[in-house]
């Protein structure tokens, strides 16, 4: 059997999600401070890939970066080398799909942040850096790991924008999700069995983890009000 | 330990160096804060309901909030100035802001707050410094356990130490006993007002609750909807409120407007009877205050003498509640409250009629 749709696939979600857990804690961070109706325009915005079907955001994309599009025509102009139709090509898909899930889970965790401990540490003279990485990230914890393992679950899944950048190629852009696809279609039933095995298991394993982190959260939550009932 | 370094001179010349001042505008959506006032070496309470700017003006002094207008100084150094465009980041203030909650880091452990919180680069100095504080705080033994597991009172301790190895050179203090029962109130109260005792610094107290400012402080400033009053002393607050605001706050009940008479009688006109009153009044006097426990039942009339209707008599736990109507106001309609012991609960009876002296001395005439 051949592995690499598993292979490519993981990496794929694993490069998305590094990217966008970056990306969506920055614009969580920045967008939560701008005033409410800048907020509400960008959130708008940020949170349309989730809703938009896959195939629109395909299809922006191949506009924008294939060969004819105006980002494509400039990286060929520079480097000699298309941006779609390779296995990379599928990141860009899924980091635009998976930024909506990691933005809105991260605000909604610096949402709840008691901004009474921010002032604290400004009181106390801490910098704002020191403030973000050792208070609130801390504080917001459970929020951020549960935005990057439901990222990195839908990553994996993504079929219908890295479909069509990236197309079906084996051994070359080939992810699980695409191959599934490919061996209906042909009719290979045994060999869809075992990728649709494959990928369950990986969903169980991701949906087990953020019911984890969730029950965790609640928890620290719970302690966390009962500590201010006490104070 | 720094702890007394940050108070400027002893407790010698407490309230003669003005150290902070305040005078600042800031629209508020509702209404305006307009705050002024300056503090000396003293416990400053800012008093006044809910809602009427008291956390705003500390937030602003803190400069967490910015206000509109004004000028903020401490100690020589300009916190801010709007005219000048100065505006000092929270971290060079140097306040020391103990928050409602206490704002402890719910992250780290009791010694890492504390850390956190010496502004002194070296490791080894800095750890030593928090764990004198902590142990001035009896809260050795506690180091590595975390905000949650201490009770409320340990809470309000770890967040002083904080402060304290901080250096700061005002404390700020926002309702530290507004989440509590009372019981815990009292507990954590007897512990601050030593603790504020040993330091001996400028403090500026936020409270709604004027029993606490009259322990805790040494002068009042009364907040009415974003406006300050004069400062007073809280002794003379108590005893000679000026506004009927502040009368209100002080926990007064009883009051009616007033026509002024003579220099020293007045026509109370909701309680329908003339008064005398010890002390001059003014020309822009415009009610009369009278609190009710220095409402006295006598057996004869005479001047200062009301005679009023027992409308309704409620127990208290300790003390007996006797709702009263006076000549001034229409039957079945209470405009008096009088509380007394207990003991006394057999002398009222609804319905019936009861003669009522108000002492001029206890008599306070208010401006609107």
């Amino acid at each position: 059997m051949d592995w690499y749709p598993l292979i490519n696939s993981l990496r794929i979600a694993l490069i998305s999600t590094f990217i966008t857990f970056f990306l969506g804690i920055l614009a969580a961070y920045y967008i939560a401070k701008t005033p409410r109706l800048i907020k509400g325009i960008l959130d708008v915005i940020l949170t349309l890939p989730l809703v938009l079907p896959p195939t629109v955001i395909g299809f922006f994309i191949l506009k924008l970066m294939g060969p004819r599009g105006p980002v494509g025509s400039l990286l060929f102009d520079l480097f000699q080398t298309k941006v779609v139709m390779t296995w990379y090509s599928a990141i860009f898909a899924t980091v635009i799909i998976t930024f909506p899930l990691m933005y809105r889970t991260v605000r909604g965790a610096f949402e709840s942040f008691d901004m009474t401990l921010k002032y604290a540490g400004q009181t106390l003279g801490l910098r704002n850096t020191y403030i973000f990485w050792h208070i609130m990230m801390p504080y917001c914890k459970q929020g951020i790991i549960a935005g990057t393992v439901l990222s990195f679950a839908r990553a994996l899944g993504e079929y219908g924008a890295t479909s069509m950048v990236a197309g079906y190629t084996p051994g070359k852009t080939a992810t699980i999700s695409t191959t599934v696809y490919q061996l209906w279609r042909t009719g290979d039933d045994l060999l869809a069995y075992r990728w649709v095995a494959i990928n369950v298991a990986i969903s169980f394993v991701v949906l087990i983890a953020i019911n984890f982190f969730e029950r965790n959260y609640k928890k620290a939550g719970g302690k966390r009000s009962q500590y201010n009932g006490l104070a | 330990m720094a702890l007394h370094k940050t108070a400027i001179g002893p407790h010698g010349i407490r309230g003669v160096r003005i150290l902070l001042s305040v005078d600042i505008k800031k629209n508020l959506g509702s209404f305006n804060l307009n705050v002024s006032f300056e503090a000396g070496n003293e416990t400053l309470a800012l008093l006044g309901a809910s809602g009427c700017g008291k956390s705003m003006t500390l937030k602003c002094i803190a400069g967490i909030e910015k206000p509109d207008e004004g000028r903020i100084t401490l100690g020589g150094k300009v916190l801010f100035d709007a005219q000048k465009n100065i505006n000092l980041s929270p971290r060079l203030r140097r306040v020391g802001y103990l928050f409602q909650q206490y704002a402890l880091f719910p992250n780290m452990t009791v010694l890492r707050n504390v850390v956190t919180g010496v502004r002194d680069n070296n490791k080894a100095q800095a750890r030593n410094k928090a764990l004198e504080a902590l142990e001035l705080m009896r809260l050795t033994g506690f180091e590595d356990k975390y905000p949650h597991q201490l009770s409320g009172g340990e809470q309000q301790r770890a967040a002083l130490a904080r402060i304290l190895v901080n250096e700061p050179e005002i404390l700020l203090l926002d309702e530290p006993f507004s989440a509590l029962d009372s019981y815990l109130r009292w507990q954590l109260e007897l512990e601050l007002s030593q603790i504020m005792a040993s330091y001996g610094g400028t403090a500026v107290y936020v409270s709604h609750n004027r029993d606490e400012v009259y322990r805790l402080c040494d002068s009042v400033c009364v907040l009415t909807e974003g406006r300050s009053e004069k400062k007073t002393r809280v002794r003379d607050l108590f005893d000679e409120p000026a506004t009927l605001s502040a009368c209100l706050l002080t926990g007064c009940k009883n009051y009616s407007r007033i026509k002024r008479l003579d220099d020293n009688l007045l026509e109370a006109l909701d309680w329908g009877t003339v008064l005398r009153v010890s002390k001059p009044i003014g020309q822009n006097a415009a009610y009369v205050g009278m609190r009710a426990h220095y409402l006295r039942p006598v057996d004869s009339p005479g001047e200062n003498t009301v005679e009023c209707t027992v409308e309704r008599v409620i127990e208290d736990v300790f003390s007996v509640v006797v709702m009263l109507g006076t000549p001034g106001g229409k039957s079945g309609y209470a405009q008096l409250r009088l509380e007394t012991g207990k003991d006394k609960l057999t002398s009222f009876t609804q319905s019936n009629k009861i003669l009522i002296y108000m002492d001029p001395g206890d008599l306070m005439v208010l401006k609107e």
